[in-house]
Order: structure tokens, then sequence, then C-alpha cells
């Protein structure tokens, strides 16, 4: 146990929630600090993943069942920045709901605490359990706002439906224990008989439970009517934070036990990624409601970047990976915008609130706009270089028909953004909505914006910083 | 490369839509910010001439070049001009200041964001024109559509949301293709460098997939027959500044696409597909003609007639052979002008009368005397009257094609009857006859600003008419160049 600081960042924030929890009991009121408190562990704890473990090579803890290396200092750094700005720009939200309360930040903190072991797993048990984690810390954020029919709704159908896919995980999980003999994913690569189909078996039960949580096609039933129904402020969380956790752990699970076995499950993935690019797209034409819309088009950003994973290619992990941040800072400006559209107290969700919008929040529409084109994936916003970068994996892999129906999806999806600009920019006005937002909601749109736009002028820098990613 | 004159010539003009971003919130003086953007596109135009005095006319080779790595190992940002694309800088920055004299009237709503937008527009395809790496060129194209759906979309007639969603994802469409062309290049050849392209060429065996992905792109954007129909109703639609900038600049990518990269980079391909663009060529000019013969809405006839003209310039490209391109780009150019100037002079009456219908007018002669001078020139030139400049594209074109082909070469001459037909009968009806509608008594002729625009036109479009030696000068090497390298490529592999 000499590298027990390297999970030092985990134990910060398990003490800090604990910590948070006895303020919370004891001091009446304390919602605004503890709120406060949070970030600054969010925050802290970056610093130290930054600090500590960015710049050391891969090592194995604890038997081997957790691993440390630059994947997971990179996906921990975006979970952690991710959930700070969701804590930063959802305090007026929940005081207008009346739920800003002291267990809000401290749900968020235990899910990334929950992701971040997903993020580090390499066994089968540590990893499940860090899903468990995080998904208790996400039924009870979904349910938040419980005076609201539809948010009540909304976590009981995520509990439910999630118990189903960790039950099919874990079944995946046990049977991959039983052909192997360990849950250890590097012990795993070196034990299993690629002619045990039984084996196969469990990867599928596995690969289903996980798609399940990044809702993927056809296991995303639940996400719109979660995403719908959730405070927007947790939307914005679910949208994001659980995907990227998720994601680390496809990479991990696929790309270090079962690498060899890739013809078994590359179609699997192939078909998941062109029922999400296709289906998303398609689905989202006919919604009124942007969190459903944006629920819609999540689930085909996903596609994507299962497009990346599909190609067994380290060029393909790297571009899964970019693409997910990029797709994150496109999200959070997003959200930001829908965060703003609130007039006396109420905040409006329904596409034709967005009626009008370029006269009387010219700047706001702005914004809107070139997150909307980025998310289509038109030159030169980000969107783009983040399709570019996927495709350009796929096709080296000569992957030609998931790169045509990719990008003939991005024409159908294409279709949906322009119709919430032309609702902005080509349709009558209505009533103007509030101007006094926080400032860090202006602060987080305006930066991701700005990261959005200018992001052609540097491509580079974040090209350079994925590239040390390497798994195979 | 001292100065980076062609990064200048990008970036100045998004300069300026920056600087009318930041000025809008404390000026609401629209006057100011007009001549903002005319300043900054004039300037821009003056820098393109001086490129054009500084330009070798005795060398194909790409000059002006600037190479600088924007993603390691990937893409290049490299630009850089040969005779072929100089002649389209100049005619963007030409066309981009008249269009923003043309506002004077028929914008009357967010002034500044529709210069921003213009100007946005005229860095995207100045970028277009430009970039000599694929990527590069792909962002330029792509770019372009955001712009124009927003000029056709916000400031566009009755339909324009329509029309705006059907530019957007017809051209979309297309282009993703191409996208994957492009990716595929990189894989096969590892680069997308179009210098070292033109050298290292591309295996053969790939070569038709990858002309058919170029070609889904330019098809749309040209618009050849069948995928036209966008055309007429963003045309109809846009206002008067952006029919001006689609007809003049945008259809011109796709022509210039179709040089420098379908000949270009798959020479054996071409000659496979050669016989495929012929009959979509010869299908436009007749069809699309017939079609504008019918037409009653003034700007709906000069869109048909764009597709027909356009027909013309890919059957001359195809023809692999001097006169036939130089015809092509002639014809460009020439269309560039006085499609321009037909959509301004149908913007003229329209912000007069609010009709772009043809039954509205009649008999116009007696009150608008300067206009009916002015429109007939360019009903002249656009039917390619000798003595205009669209005589010359098109004789040049005919010539190679009965040179090649001589049925093709028929049924394209045929095109041109029905050519002068159309227009001659718009001019008639329009300027001549009754004067029936009684409010047309109230229009008043040409104002400084309108004249002074189409007086622009007039001038290159006689000029190069009687005279088109500055322009064929510019290309005619790079031209035979492009050919011996053609001819080269398809003879070796054979």
């Amino acid at each position: 146990m000499n590298n027990i600081e390297l999970i030092f960042p985990e134990i910060f924030i398990s003490l800090s929630i604990m910590f948070l929890l006895i303020l919370g009991v004891f001091k009446k009121n304390s919602s605004k600090i503890i709120h406060n408190i949070s970030l600054l562990v969010l925050l802290i704890t970056a610093v130290i993943i930054y600090n500590e473990t960015f710049r050391i090579n891969p090592t194995n803890l604890f038997n081997e069942s957790i691993v440390i290396d630059y994947l997971s200092s990179f996906m921990k750094i975006i979970t952690l920045i991710a959930a700070f700005v969701v804590l930063l720009i959802s305090t007026n939200y929940l005081r207008v709901f009346k739920i800003f309360k002291i267990e809000y930040p401290i749900l968020i903190l235990s899910s990334v605490l929950g992701m971040m072991i997903m993020i580090s797993s390499n066994d089968l048990i540590v990893f499940y359990m860090g899903l468990e984690l995080q998904s208790l810390g996400l039924y009870v954020l979904a349910t938040f706002n419980r005076d609201q029919l539809k948010s009540s709704e909304a976590g009981l159908k995520y509990f439910v439906l999630s118990a189903l896919s960790s039950g099919l995980l874990l079944y995946g999980c046990s049977l991959i224990y039983g052909f192997t003999g360990s849950t250890n994913f590097e012990y795993i690569s070196t034990q299993f008989n690629a002619s045990e189909y039984a084996l196969t078996f469990g990867i599928v039960f596995v690969l289903v439970g996980l798609a399940f949580k990044i809702s993927a096609v056809p296991f995303h039933m639940w996400a719109p009517d979660v995403y719908e129904g959730s405070p927007t402020s947790v939307t914005l969380f679910f949208t994001m934070v659980p995907k990227i956790a998720a994601l680390t752990v496809f990479i991990r699970f696929l790309y270090v036990p079962f690498l060899n076995l890739i013809d078994q499950w590359q179609i699997i993935l192939i078909f998941i990624s062109i029922a999400s690019m296709l289906f998303g797209a398609i689905a989202a034409i006919g919604q009124k409601n942007l969190k459903r819309l944006i629920a819609y088009s999540s689930i085909s950003h996903i596609g994507y970047a299962l497009a990346g994973l599909a190609t067994g290619s380290n060029d393909g992990i790297q571009s899964s990976v970019i693409y997910m941040t990029i797709y994150i800072i496109m999200n959070l400006g997003f959200f930001s915008c829908l965060l703003m559209m609130k007039r006396n107290n109420i905040y409006y969700e329904q596409i034709d609130d967005l009626s009008g919008l370029s006269k009387n929040h010219p700047l706001l529409s702005l914004s809107l706009l070139i997150i909307l084109f980025s998310l289509a994936g038109i030159p030169p916003l980000a969107g783009f270089f983040a399709k570019f970068y996927i495709f350009k994996s796929v096709i080296e892999q000569s992957m030609y028909f998931l790169a045509i129906v990719g990008l003939l999806s991005t024409v159908v999806a294409a279709f949906y953004y322009l119709r919430i600009i032309k609702i902005m920019y080509f349709d009558e006005e209505k009533d103007s909505y509030d101007n006094d937002h926080s400032l860090w909601l202006k602060f987080s749109l305006t930066i991701s914006t700005i990261l959005i736009l200018t992001y052609f002028i540097f491509p580079g820098e974040l090209i350079n910083v994925v590239s040390r990613i390497n798994i195979i | 490369m001292d100065f980076p004159i062609l990064s200048s010539l990008i970036l100045l003009p998004f300069i300026g839509a920056l600087f009318l971003f930041f000025t809008k919130s404390k000026s609401e003086n629209k006057i100011t910010a007009k001549y903002v953007a005319l300043f900054t596109s004039l300037v821009n135009f003056f820098l393109s001439i001086y490129l054009w005095v500084l330009f070798d006319q005795t060398t194909s080779a790409f000059q002006f070049v600037e190479d600088r790595i924007w993603i390691e190992g990937l893409i290049n940002y490299k630009v850089g001009v040969d005779g072929i694309s100089i002649l389209f800088i100049i005619l963007t920055t030409f066309i981009t200041p008249l269009c923003i004299v043309s506002v004077n009237n028929s914008v009357t709503k967010r002034l500044n964001e529709f210069l921003i937008a213009i100007l946005v527009m005229e860095t995207f395809m100045i970028g277009v024109f430009c970039s000599l790496d694929l990527v590069v060129f792909y962002l330029f194209f792509e770019a372009g559509l955001i712009p124009m759906f927003l000029i056709i979309g916000i400031w566009g007639g009755a339909r324009r949301v329509y029309s705006a969603f059907k530019f957007f994802l017809f051209t979309l469409l297309g282009s993703v293709l191409m996208l994957v062309a492009i990716i595929s290049i990189y894989w096969i050849t590892g680069t997308t460098d179009v210098v070292k392209l033109y050298e290292l060429g591309i295996d053969t065996k790939y070569q038709n997939l990858l002309w058919l992905a170029f070609f889904s792109s330019f098809a749309v954007k040209t618009p050849m027959w069948p995928v036209h129909t966008w055309l007429p109703d963003a045309h109809v639609e846009a206002p008067t500044a952006g029919s001006v900038l689609l007809a003049a600049i945008l259809l011109k990518m796709a022509g210039y696409g179709f040089i420098r990269f379908s000949l270009g980079l798959f020479p054996s391909a071409s000659e496979v597909f050669t016989p495929l663009i012929y009959t979509l060529s010869v299908i436009a000019i007749i069809f699309t003609s017939l079609i504008a013969l019918m037409q009653e809405d003034m700007k709906k006839l000069i869109a048909y007639s764009s597709v027909a003209h356009m027909g013309f310039v890919t059957l001359g490209i195809f023809t692999i052979q001097q006169q036939g391109i130089e015809g092509s780009i002639i014809q460009m150019i020439s269309h560039g002008l006085v499609s321009a100037a037909l959509f301004l002079c149908v913007g003229v009456v329209y912000d007069r009368m609010h009709s772009r219908l043809i039954t509205t007018y009649g008999g116009i002669v007696t009150i608008i005397p300067k206009y009916a001078i002015l429109f007939m020139v360019f009903t002249l030139a656009a039917l390619g009257l000798p003595g205009t400049s669209g005589f010359v594209g098109e004789f040049l074109i005919l010539m190679a094609a009965f040179k090649d082909n001589f049925l093709v070469a028929v049924l394209a001459s045929l095109g041109v009857i029905i050519g002068a037909a159309y227009m001659l009968w718009l001019y008639k009806r329009v300027i001549f006859g009754k004067l029936i509608n009684s409010d047309l008594k109230k229009m008043i002729d040409l104002n400084k600003s309108e004249a002074f625009m189409l007086i622009c036109l007039v001038v290159p479009t006689l000029y190069f008419g009687f005279y088109p030696e500055p322009l064929i000068n510019t290309i005619e090497v790079s031209i035979s160049d492009l050919i011996d390298t053609y001819n080269f490529s398809v003879a070796s592999k054979e």
C-alpha cells in the first residue's frame, strides 16, 4: 500500500461528504454554506488530480482493482469540472423551486464519488460498486423536486429501469467470473478461452447494462421521460456527468480484458451506434419540449461517441474522448440558455417559448445559435471537429457504412436544430424574459460559447492532451 | 512571403463584421454601420486588385502560398492562388460591396446583422477559393451555409422558412459525402494537401467512388438537374443582396470545385463520368430553359436561367479542352456579373412595386427609361449577344463541345436559342407593351446608388465582352497545365 496517496482525491471527497452531512444536520439554514463548500471540494479535488496523478505512469492499486492512469485522470477532471459547473449555475433554479437544500450538493458529491470509482475501476466488483453508488445519488436527484408529480415519476421510472439494468449487468459479471475465474480485468484478459460462447453472453449482458446507463438505443426509453421530469439543473447533470463515467468503463471493459474478442463485440457496438445516431435524430424531430429534445439529441450524440469506440483502435478511443469533451461544453452552453428562460419566477421549456428570442435577447439567441449549429456539426464550430475526429478514426478502419449512416443522420439532426433556430430568429416575438441571471450563469454561457466559437483556432491543444491516452 | 495577402483577404471582412458586432449597442446610426461595411469590403476589393497586379501570369504554380500547421500531422492551413482561382476571388470582392450598396432600399429591419452576415459570408467565400487543403476547403464550403441560411430566413419573403430549410438541408446532404471522401483521401494518401495530392495522384481504383462523393456535393451546389430545385426557392425568397450573392458567387464554388478537385484529383474518374455530366448538362440547359420560359415570377425566371447557364459551365469543364475550360471560367465570371445585375434589376422594381410578377409590369419604358436601358444591356448579356461577356464564354464552350461531341453541342446550342427567347420575352413583357397598371406611373427612375451599382456591373460586362484578353491571359497557363497533367495521367493509366 505504498501508493495510497493516489486515491487521495476519492478519500478527500468521501470525508467531505461525511463532514458536510454532519454540518448540515447540526447547523440550521446551512444550505448556502454547504453549497459553497461542495464547490470548493470539487475544485480542490480537480486540482489535486491535476497535480498529483496527471504525470504518473499507469499504476494499479489494491490488488490491481483500481487503476490510475492518464485516461482516468483526464475523465475524472472532466467529471469534476462538469459537476462543478452544474452546482455553480443551478442555485437560482433551485431557489425558485424552493429546493435549495443541503442534500442537493451532497448527493451530487456522492454520485461524483461513485463515478470516480467507476472511472478508476479495473475490476468488475469495484466497477459495480461505483456504479451503484452513483446511481443511488442519481435516483434521489431525479425526484428532487418531490412536490411535482413529474419529478417523482421520473425518479421512480429511473429507479425501476436502472435496477433492472443493474441486475442484467451483475448477471453478466457473474457469467464472466464463472468462465474466467476472476473479476479482475487484467487477469481476465490472460485467462479467457475465446471459444467459450457463454463468455460472450456475459459480455453482452454487461454491454446492455452499460448501454442503459449512457441511454443508447435500444436501451434509451427512460431518458426522455427522466430528462423531462427531473429539475432542469439535474437534467443537465444527467446529460453529461454519468455518461463520462459510463463511457470510460465502456472503454476499459472492452479494451482491457476483451480486446481479443473484438469480433464479438464490435458488431454490437456498431449496431448500437447506428441505432442511436439515427433514432436520436429522427425521434427528436417531433418534440415540443426542449428537455425531451435534448434527451433525444444526447442519445444521438452518444451514438457518435460509440462509433469511435467501435473502431477498436487508439485513435477511436481518443476521438470518443474528444467528442465527449466537446459535447459537454456544448451541453453546458445549451442548458445555460435553458436556465435563462425565466419570467416572473417561472421557467419555460417548450420550444415555442423561444419564439422571436432574437429580438428581445440578441446576445442570448446568438449564443444559442452558435451552440445549436455546433451541435448540428456545422464547421467551423467545435461540434464539427468532434464529428470530424470520430469519422476520421471510423474511416481509418474502413467502416464506410458506419461513417455514411452517421453523416447522413447529421443531416436529419440538422433539421431539428434548424427548427429551433427558425423559431428563435424567424418567428414573431413574445414577451421578453428576465435579465437578472446570476453572474455564474452568464459566465458559463459566455465561456462555453467562446470555446465553441474559437475552437478552430487552437484545435491542436485538445488533441495534444487526449493523445496521451493509450489503452491498447 | 512577406505579407500574408490571402489571409488578409480572408480575415478583413471578418474583422469588419466583428467591429460591427461590437459597436452595435452604442450607435443606432444605421448609416455608419453601412459605411463601415462598405469601407471594409472596398478595402478588400482593392487588395484583391493589388493581388491581381502582383499575380504572375506566366506560371501555373500556386502563388502567395501560406502554409501553417493547424492540427499537427493532420491539417495544414494552406492557402494560395493560381490562374483558376484568382478571378473568383476578385469576383467575390467585387460583388460584395455592390451587395452592401444594394441594402439601401431593400433591407429595412436589422440592418446591422444583415451587414455582419454579408461580411462573414465574404470571408467564407474567399476562403473557399483560396484554400489548398481539402479539409480547409470543406470548412469554408460548409461554413457558408450558416450566414446564407440566416440571410434567407430572416430577411426573406413569404416562404422564407421553407426555402431556407431546403437550401440548408440539400446542400448539407450533398456535402457530407464529400467529407467521407476527404477523410478517405487522407487515409489513402496520407495528406489532404491539394498540391501534394496533385503530385502523388490517387490510385485509380478509388477514384470513381471518390469522384461521385465530390460530385454529390458539387452537383447540389452548381446546381445540376435534378437536384436544382432548391435554387429557385432560395432565389425567390432571399432578399436582393442574398440572391445576388447566391447567384454570383455561391454557385461558382461548385464550378470551381469541379475544375480544381474533380479534374485535378480524379482524372481517370472524370474521364469515366464525362458522359454523365454531358447528359445532365444538356438536360439542365434545355429542360430548365423551357421551365424558365413559363415562369411568371421574374426572380424565378432568372433562377432557372442560372441553372441553364451553369449547365453550360459543367459542359465546358468536362470537354477537358483549353477553350472549354477557359469558356467555363469566363462564363462563370460573366454569369456572376450578369445574374447579379439581373437580380439587382428585379430588386429595383420590387422595391418600388413590391411585386415580382411579370404581369404587374409592362410598358414602363417611358416611365423609367434609364432603368430600361440598363436592363436591356443585361438581358442581352444573359442571352449571350456578341460584345457582351456572356457571348465569350458560351462561344468558347460550344466550340470545344463541337470538337468533342457533335450531338451534345447541337443540343446545347438549342438551349442558347431558348435562352434568347425567354430573356427577350421577359424584357418585352416587363418593359414594353401597353401601360395597363396605373400604379406603375408613380415609379421613379433609378436613384444614384442603384444607377451606380448597375453601371459598375455594365462596365466589366461590356469590357470583357469586347476584350476578354485579360481574363484569358490570367487563366491560360494554369488551364493548359491542368489539361496536360490530366491527359498525361489518363494516358498513363490506360
